[in-house]
């Protein structure tokens, strides 16, 4: 059984095609990449598959469940779990406070008016550990508006891997990074268990292409090679699109 | 001491201001308009939690406060007793403000407004037109007020004491929820909508769940003035008490529980005090919200803290360079 299966996925925004009869299928435990120039149809395609938008066509497995016509609120909660490009955090909220809120999301604590959060100590306790996961353990409790670009983008894998997912999606999570965090998040996503199957989507190749073990170039939203590394870097087509020749 | 001492005792002073008010004001004229501030301020806080907490500006609430009202003075008038009058009041505005959640929640931002605005101008119409339900623009009177427990509310005291009572436990409640794990899941529906939905959470469940919870304490703030009043009139349902409300929670601070607190006093003052010397007592609130915006963006509770951090921060400063220069000369 594959963890992802995507097929015959279209999308159309009025007379323009972001996505072309997509298809794709990532076994358990795989590291996907997916590449492609700016407007391939990259992050629409995340998009499809979290239901962020609502596909014209095409089919969405997930571990063999058709999830298609699922609501986007509830595939979390079925094991699939994202980050964003632009970074999307509680800007107000501490560190914790972030981590505690992607807990919360799949616990029925969450439609409790009766409590307080804070007496909840075994999920501040499971936030802490996943910050601690990510090493921002000792900077919990540090509002998020006083955090780095780099610290941001761990607290947002750390709030995807709070929910310990089945599959992770990551959109960009190199994107504005410096050498260093860069360094620090490849660490960071060498480190996810192998239970988890992860699909990325990033510009950087050279970090990019040591992380997966499978590569989808996506061009005008068509899928246009698959493969492994060498295979994809010597295609062609692949430099067509990323060379112009 | 800390400042979770601090804020205990300051909250066991104000508690005990409030539950000796009517010895010290001595004068009944005052503690009606304590009782008055009491019961805006239940209203004003109960929209603070979709404006404050859901980020969801709400101009049609004085429409649920009317209802409650209206509910209340029709039952009583068909002849039911205070207690039936109360639950059904409460009953009726529970279900209007479902109906008026669902279309409301059709968009955010200033849709959410346009709605609840429009909502809140159909109930307004409701009540001056519908006069064979309502008696139009002459209103309902109330004749008697309840005596929960034996105990008589028809004195200014009596009755300022039953409001007391339900502002703590509004109070109260509003802790607990802004507290609680349902609390910090509004929060994050007004932070981060798309996030929150891709974190698992039923936006619009929740944001129907607050506007429930916000659409009852109205109902029971305008419960509190139909029996204050002894009167409803469709002007309780006009968009200016929609936008006196606002102007409660803008101005004492939104997202705060003082701060429409502090908000509904300075509004009801206004009205009732500064009206009897200042024949033009809306153009004195108008420069003071101006004042208030101008200087305190955030609202007069939030901003009187910033202020004050900022005069502390400078005196701490100020005393430590004192203290080097007096370092350097011994």
């Amino acid at each position: 059984m594959t963890a992802l299966q995507v097929n015959a996925l279209c999308k159309s925004f009025g007379g323009l095609r972001v996505t072309a009869n997509v298809n794709l299928s990532v076994a358990p435990g795989e590291r996907r990449l997916i590449i492609g120039p700016n407007g391939a149809g990259k992050t629409t395609l995340f998009n499809l598959i979290t239901g962020e938008i609502t596909p014209d066509s095409g089919a969405i497995r997930l571990f063999g469940q058709d999830i298609t016509r699922i609501p986007s609120r509830q595939r979390p909660h079925l094991g699939m779990a994202r980050t964003y490009q632009i970074i999307t955090l509680f800007a107000r909220d501490t560190i914790l406070r972030n981590v505690t809120l992607a807990l919360l999301g799949l616990s029925p604590l969450r439609w409790n008016p009766l409590i307080r959060l804070e007496s909840r100590t075994d999920l501040i306790e499971q936030a802490r550990e996943a910050l601690a996961h990510v090493g921002l353990a000792a900077i919990a409790e540090r509002p998020l508006a006083e955090t780095s670009y780099g610290e941001r983008r761990r607290v947002e894998i750390a709030m995807a891997l709070a929910q310990k997912p089945k599959v992770l999606l990551l959109d960009e999570p190199y994107a504005g990074l410096s050498i260093d965090e860069r360094r620090d998040v490849q660490h960071l996503l060498r480190k996810i268990p192998r239970d988890v199957t992860v699909v990325m989507i990033e510009h950087n190749m050279d970090v990019a292409l040591d992380f997966a073990e499978k590569i989808t170039v996506l061009h005008f939203g068509e899928v246009i090679v698959e493969g492994s590394r060498a295979e994809v870097v010597n295609d062609p087509r692949t430099k067509e699109v990323y060379l112009g020749h | 001491m800390s400042r979770q001492h601090l804020r205990n005792a300051a909250i066991a002073v104000a508690i005990a201001l409030l539950a000796t008010l009517p010895a010290w004001v001595g004068n009944a004229y005052y503690v009606n308009i304590a009782s008055q501030i009491l019961f805006w301020a239940i209203c004003a806080l109960a929209l603070n939690v979709l404006v404050g907490y859901a980020g969801l500006t709400s101009l049609g609430h004085a429409g649920l406060f009317a209802m409650a009202g209206y509910a209340a003075g029709l039952m009583l008038q068909a002849g039911h007793g205070h207690a039936f009058a109360i639950i059904s009041a409460l009953a009726v505005t529970l279900a209007s403000t479902a109906v008026f959640a669902v279309l409301a929640l059709r968009a955010t931002g200033i849709g959410f407004l346009m709605i609840t605005l429009a909502v809140g101008q159909i109930i307004w119409g409701i009540a001056y037109r519908w006069a064979s339900l309502t008696n139009g623009d002459n209103g309902i009177n109330v004749s008697t007020r309840p005596a929960p427990f034996g105990l008589s509310l028809a004195s200014a005291d009596g009755f300022y004491y039953a409001t007391l009572v339900v502002f703590l436990a509004a109070l109260a409640t509003m802790i607990v929820f802004v507290q609680s794990p349902f609390g910090a899941s509004l929060r994050g529906t007004r932070d981060q909508e798309r996030r929150m939905n891709a974190l698992g959470y039923n936006v619009w469940l929740i944001r129907f769940c607050a506007i429930l919870f916000s659409g009852v304490w109205t109902g029971v703030a305008g419960l509190l003035f139909v029996y204050y009043n002894q009167f409803i009139s469709p002007q309780v349902a006009a968009l200016t008490t929609s936008a006196e409300i606002l102007l409660m929670v803008i101005s004492g601070g939104t997202g705060t529980l003082l701060g429409p607190v502090v908000g509904a006093a300075i509004v009801v003052i206004m009205k009732n005090v500064v009206s009897a010397y200042i024949e033009r007592w809306n153009l004195v609130l108008g420069v003071i919200f101006v004042v208030i915006i101008t200087f305190m963006p955030e609202g007069l509770v939030p901003g009187t803290v910033r202020l004050c951090r900022y005069g502390w921060h400078k005196l701490a400063s100020r005393g430590s360079r004192y203290t080097k220069i007096g370092d350097r000369a011994l």
